[in-house]
């Protein structure tokens, strides 16, 4: 993440350091994860010790300090899901990712995790991809739904190599 | 600024709005057990040693007395059996995780506290604070913080600023109730010292320095 990008979501929060954690969540939202120029470049700026920033990156379970991937694939595992079947779910998930929950790719493509509860039991199992929720899920629409995210992805970069 | 009466242990006492209970309370001459509380640093509440019951509003509270600012007609008390049994559970869990800690010991035996009532969780940190607060407040180097949260929450330097800063000071290390600073610190320390000692190109047979 280039330090550009990092001065603009600064810039737009006028560089208060009473808006640490939402510039945090926008580099996050920006960049899947939190390199540690990001950080050092937000105290700087917001003239915020990096002890402070450290213990507020480690507390709150959103901020990840490790390479998170492009996609992010949430699977729900609470009672209801559970019994549908999430297990199976999550298993699809490895089978076409190849990344088990809480990993994420060497490609940074996709991150699994898993989510005790969406408070949407009703349309158990439920997966989240990048945000979009999908409900009532088989193992053949997860396995269709992350097959075209990965499709995707080789087809990018197919067509860099390609340029080149 | 208005003077608040107050009742404390039955005696009465006039102090300034804003006051809290515990600097109340020694002003009167009364001792209230502290663990996280420093002259030098804002109260922070994380020990609950001096946990009193106060009525206030119509019902008793119990309140953490180094951060409880003083209300009219308030009445305190700092010594009941509700407040001793507290203290008892309270030190036996930070006893079960330094039990060897003399000021913990000290407290344990004023309140009867069994320090293997607990199974033993050698983390050594009671998370008082005072370290972190110690750096932050008074040195103002941020060396030092908690990290994580929850049971997995602990303290640790930041290598990058404890490299500058820590070597001269040090001035946290008796201000810990536990001695785990010195031990964390110790490791950080450790971490960073390199292992490879470079050998003189005689291999030290020669006995040269």
């Amino acid at each position: 993440m280039d330090i550009g990008k990092i001065d603009q979501i600064i810039d737009k929060h006028d560089g208060e350091a009473s808006s640490l954690i939402q510039i945090l969540l926008d580099i996050q939202s920006e960049n899947h994860w939190l390199p540690k120029e990001a950080l050092t470049r937000v105290g700087e700026k917001l003239e915020v010790p990096m002890s402070r920033i450290q213990h507020i990156t480690t507390f709150y379970k959103h901020f990840s300090l490790s390479p998170k991937g492009k996609h992010e694939v949430h699977v729900c595992v609470g009672t209801a899901c559970h019994v549908r079947g999430a297990e199976r779910i999550l298993d699809t998930v490895q089978e076409v990712t190849g990344v088990g929950a809480g990993e994420t790719d060497p490609d940074l493509n996709f991150s699994v995790e898993t989510v005790s509860c969406l408070g949407c039991c009703a349309l158990g199992p439920v997966i989240v991809v990048d945000g979009e929720i999908h409900g009532n899920v088989e193992q053949a629409e997860t396995a269709a739904v992350l097959t075209e995210l990965k499709q995707a992805e080789t087809d990018e970069v197919m067509q860099q190599c390609a340029c080149e | 600024m208005s003077e608040i009466s107050l009742q404390i242990d039955g005696k009465e006492v006039a102090v300034s709005e804003g006051t809290t209970i515990l600097e109340a309370a020694r002003s009167l001459g009364i001792e209230i057990p502290t663990v996280c509380d420093h002259a030098q640093l804002s109260p922070y509440g994380a020990c609950r040693i001096c946990t009193v019951e106060a009525d206030a509003n119509g019902r008793t509270n119990l309140v953490a007395s180094c951060q409880y600012p003083v209300e009219k007609d308030m009445v305190v008390r700092t010594k009941t059996e509700q407040i001793d049994k507290i203290r008892k559970v309270l030190l036996e869990q930070m006893l079960s995780h330094a039990p060897d800690s003399e000021q913990l010991v000290a407290l344990g035996q004023i309140y009867g506290a069994d320090r293997d009532r607990f199974e033993k969780e050698s983390s050594f940190c009671i998370l008082c604070g005072l370290c972190v607060r110690y750096c932050a407040e008074v040195k103002k180097k941020d060396a030092i913080s908690f990290f994580d949260r929850g049971a997995k929450r602990e303290i640790a330097f930041l290598p990058e600023i404890a490299m500058q800063e820590c070597w001269d000071c040090k001035e946290c290390f008796p201000l810990c109730p536990t001695s785990a600073l010195q031990a964390a610190y110790v490791l950080t320390e450790a971490l960073m010292t390199p292992s490879v000692v470079p050998t003189p190109s005689c291999g030290g047979s020669c006995g040269c320095k």
